[in-house]
Formats: C-alpha cells, structure tokens, sequence
C-alpha cells in the first residue's frame, strides 16, 4: 500500500468521525471543536493534494481565526437543548428531503464523471519548485481581476454593515480621548499653591487630629515651608493625623 | 514512494525533528534561567543563585520538582479537554518550528509557503488557552481564556500584515528567500525599509504570547493565573514550556524577517547559524526587559493598541511600499529584484 493512501485514509475517516460528531454531540463545545478537528483534517487532505496555499488559508483563516470568535460566542452562551429538540419529527421529512437530494448528486456526478481511469486520469505532481500560491495569484490579479475587486466590495459592505448593526451610542458611558491626553501639559493639571502658616493653623483645627497630632503636623508643615518645600501645607496635615 | 521507504523517511525525520527540539527544549530552560537574573539585575537582586554554580542548575531544579507533584483534575472540569489542552498548546508552539531556517542548509522542511504556515500554526496556539480555560471550569479561567481570545485574535491582524509588508519586498513566501533578499551587510536587512513594520511586528508578537505588559490572560492580581489557575505539575509546566517555546519563536521569526537570519552584519565576517542564535538572543532579550520595566496594559488599551493604532500604521505603510515598488524607488524595489532573482 502507498504511504500517501494510508495517510488519506486515516485523516479522511478522523474527519468523517469529526463531522459526525460536530452534529451528534449535545455539548454546543465540543460541537465546535469537532468541527475545528473537522477542518485541520480537510486541510491535511488539501495538502496531499498539493494545495498547499488553500491547506494553510484554511488553517489560518477557519481555524486560527473564525472559530476561535465561534469558539468565543458558544462558550458564553446558556443555550437551552430542550426548546431546541421540539419538532424533530416535523422537520425529519425535509431534512431527509434534502439529504437524499444531495446524495443523489454526488453520486450523480462521481458516477458520470469518474466511471473510468482514463476519463479522470490521475494527476501528474508538479516538481518542488512549483507553487502554487504564485499561480493563484497571478490567476486572481490578472484574468480574475474584476470578480476579485467586486468580492472585496461585497466584503467590505458587509463589514460596514455589521458595524453599523452592533454599534450603538451610549450617551452616559466615559470614553477615554488619549490623543487628547497626550496633549495635556503640566500646567493644565498641576496648580502650585503659596501658603502662609496661618492658613495651616485654620486647616489643623478643621480637622479632628488629636491636639498632638496636629501640633506635629503644623511642625511638620512649618519645616516644609522652611525649607521652601512647595507642599500644600494639607498633606503635611493629613501626614500628622494617620498614625 | 513505497511503504517501507516512506516509513524509513518517517523516521528519519523524526530524528530531526528531535535535533531541533531538544536544544529547543534546552534553550527554555535556560530562557527561564536567563529570565530570572536579567530581571533580578535589573532590580538589584541576585536572582537564582544556589542550585549549582550561579544557580545554574536551577531550571532543571524546577522541572524536577513540577514533574513530582501531583497533576490535580478539578471534579467538575472536562476531564478530556483539561488533559489536552496543555499539549494542544505545546504542539502549536513546537511543529511551526518545522520551517524556520537554522542557516541556508539547516533546515527541517523548505516549503515554499513557509510564511503563511507559520502564521497559520502561531493561531492555533490559542486553542490551548481557550481550551483550558473552559475545561477548568472556573471562572477566573474562563475570563482569562476569554481575554486572550480577543486579544489575539486582535493582534494576528496587525502581524499578518506586518508580514504582507516583508513578501512584498522580498517577493517570496519561503523563509530561506526572504533571508536571502537581505543579504549585504547590517543597512540590507529589512527592519531598515520595513521600520514601522518591525516595530509593529515585534510588539504583536509579545501580545500574541501574552507576555507582560501584555500578560491580562494571566493577570494574577485580578484573575489569580487566568487560564492555568487549575493546573499543577507536568500539565502547568506544559503552558509553561509553550510560552517560552513561542517567545523563541517569536525572536527567531522577526531575526529572519527583519534582522538578517543567519547573514552576518558585516561583509568581512563569514555568515552562519551563530549570527541566527545571538540574533535571537538579542531579540529575547527585549522580551525580558519589557517585562522589567512595564507595567500591565489595561485591557481596554490593549485593544485600542491593536485595532487602532497597529493596524492603521501596517495599512499606510503597506501602501508606501507599493507605492515605492512601482515607481521602482531604490531600497524597497532594489531588494524585490534581488529576491526575485
């Protein structure tokens, strides 16, 4: 048996197992994760197929970065199973409906297409120095150019359109304004205040400091204002009351 | 490529695969060593220094004494989830290393979309966190597997297109081209045109695995330890291993890109995998004395930081650089020919 083979078909039957239990698994989490493993197994495929740049995107993008925010949303919400379950029956019809209808056309499709080797003849693998991120590239930027251009609005619009859906002013929440905060200067926030020791004394008898308290205060404050120490003579105050 | 010769193949690159993690392995032992008398210097401490000469046999001290404690499982935590989300996490952090290039031969596989595979492999990373935080049940866990979510997330953005700027120089996706495109002496590495980039580039890669002042997933004055707060022993030294594991990564990934890789800084010294290490020593370096010197970020400024201001800087110098290369200005278009060659 080729190596390869053996390779696709494990990663194939972990992802068929994973896509199975993406929607038989009760926990909305583990629902999720499954399909994580769901994922990195197609990328695993994709690589043997030599897609290597769709391999890695699909990693990079569903993995790295969708189901991280599904992952994300799933984990705080309280879903309810019970409400979820009701009419089972019902829908058990069409969705049957639909499930044979795609069946019937994959197997439609392989039937016509792969009936024999010479009709879907196997690859030839592209030598090492091929790549084809490159190819993809000059395929979207060149030929594709338009159709890539008008998937970028649509993209766009739909981010505008989110923002516009989830965004709502709150008129009492505090916003920060940093490039505003940068522009703050010294004087703007700092005052310097010049006070003569009679307004210390007036400031001791306000508070309830025990008289020794603030007799060391005031001598505190008086040897700041001694030394020509700029400290409004309160501090000194409060500095006297805490023990 | 028959069976037997595709398992000779196998093993053989196993064999590799251990050449590069075991020094790997090493080389977090010592980051953690390092990590503790660098900031112990920078506070005028000692740091460790009794566990052999200088405390150099410290880290294998912790390893012993993390593998002989007992691996709690919280009772109302997912049992299975709990016990994989530390080697999720380590896996991430371990298999990107599979592309990075040592020096222009040592190297494990030389993929042409070397670039995106890494970028894809560091946002797994997050997984072990996320994981872990749910598993564990617990509130504190939770919050911080939520805070890291959103903040890396926030700041893939801001690193993936800090590397769309370095492939628009250097034409090429694979790691070993893009060190190529740089080669001359210190004035042709890219953090010289790509300025802006590397900043940004470097500050996302500290966010990204969580290192302070970035650390709000870890928090231990508001949510105790965050994600790991239920971990003990071999499963918490896992997490442990990880995040230095990324943070060389994260050096050794930005030397590459920014700083030369393994070329030498000036023409008349040989290039070689010594100039990729003290490169990347230089680069943790920094790692260490942000986590010295900054306080933590409040969250909200943390994803100011990224969605307003990184992503913004990447975009317009994006658009500088195309520009440049259209007009065919010299640093910029030079360097592009040189790696097209």
């Amino acid at each position: 048996m080729d190596f390869k083979l053996l390779v696709f078909w494990v990663f194939s039957l972990v992802l068929v197992g994973a896509a199975v239990g993406v929607i038989t698994t009760r926990n909305p989490v583990q629902a999720a994760l499954f399909l994580v493993l769901a994922f990195v197994n197609s990328a695993v495929i994709w690589m043997l197929m030599e897609a290597e740049f769709l391999a890695i995107t699909l990693v990079l993008v569903y993995v790295g970065a969708v189901m991280v925010l599904f992952l994300f949303v799933v984990m705080m919400l309280d879903i309810n199973l019970a409400p979820l379950r009701e009419g089972f029956h019902k829908y058990l019809v069409v969705g049957g409906g639909i499930v044979a209808a795609i069946v019937f056309q994959m197997i439609f499709l392989i039937r016509v297409k792969w009936t024999g080797d010479d009709k879907f003849p196997q690859p030839v693998p592209k030598p090492a120095e091929y790549s084809n991120t490159e190819e993809l590239g000059m395929a979207m930027y060149t030929d594709y150019l338009f159709q890539f251009e008008v998937a970028a609005v649509i993209l766009l619009v739909a981010i505008v359109a989110a923002i516009a859906l989830t965004m709502r002013r709150r008129p009492l929440t505090k916003y920060q304004r940093p490039a505003e905060q940068v522009l703050v200067q010294k004087e703007d926030r700092l005052r310097v205040v010049e006070v003569n020791s009679q307004d210390n004394q007036d400031i001791g008898s306000i508070s309830n400091a025990a008289t020794k308290a603030s007799a060391a205060a005031k001598a505190n404050a008086a040897n700041h204002s001694d030394n020509g120490d700029n400290n409004p003579p309160i501090d000194g105050a409060t500095e006297g009351v805490k023990p | 490529m028959g069976f037997f010769e595709g398992l000779l193949f196998l093993l053989w690159t196993v064999f590799k695969i251990a050449l590069i993690i075991v020094p790997l392995i090493l080389s977090v032992a010592y980051l953690t060593y390092a990590e503790r008398k660098v900031i112990g210097a920078i506070q005028v401490r000692k740091g460790p220094n009794r566990v052999g000469f200088f405390g150099l046999l410290q880290p294998f001290a912790d390893v012993l004494k993390l593998l002989t404690k007992e691996v709690l499982v919280p009772t109302n935590s997912h049992r299975f989830l709990f016990m994989i989300a530390p080697i999720l996490s380590l896996g991430a952090a371990f298999a990107a290393w599979a592309v990075i290039p040592f020096s222009d031969t040592a190297i494990l596989a030389d993929v042409n979309a070397g670039l995106l595979y890494v970028l894809a492999l560091t946002s797994l990373g997050v997984y072990g966190v996320i994981i872990a935080g749910w598993a564990s049940n617990s509130k504190y866990a939770f919050l911080g597997a939520m805070r890291s979510a959103a903040q890396i997330v926030a700041y893939e953005i801001a690193m993936g297109f800090a590397l769309v700027g370095v492939l628009m120089v250097s034409g090429s996706l694979n790691l070993g081209d893009i060190v190529d495109a740089q080669r001359g002496n210190i004035f042709h590495w890219f953090w010289l045109p790509l300025f802006p980039l590397f900043i940004v580039y470097f500050i996302s890669g500290v966010a990204e695995t969580n290192r302070a002042p970035f650390d709000v997933a870890e928090g231990e004055s508001e949510i105790v330890a965050g994600f790991h707060v239920d971990y003990s022993g071999m499963a918490f030294a896992l997490f442990f291993l990880a995040e230095y594991a990324n943070m060389i990564m994260i050096a050794a990934l930005a030397v590459i890109m920014f700083l030369g890789g393994w070329l030498s800084p000036v023409p008349f010294l040989p290039d070689g995998m010594g100039w990729f290490f003290a490169k990347t020593a230089f680069m943790l370096f920094f790692f260490l004395w942000f986590r010295a010197t900054f306080p933590r970020y409040r969250y909200d400024q943390i994803m100011r930081l990224g969605w307003k201001v990184f992503i913004p800087v990447t975009i317009v110098w994006i658009t500088v650089e195309a520009v440049a290369i259209l007009l065919e200005i010299a640093p910029w278009f030079d360097i592009r020919a040189v790696g097209a060659a």
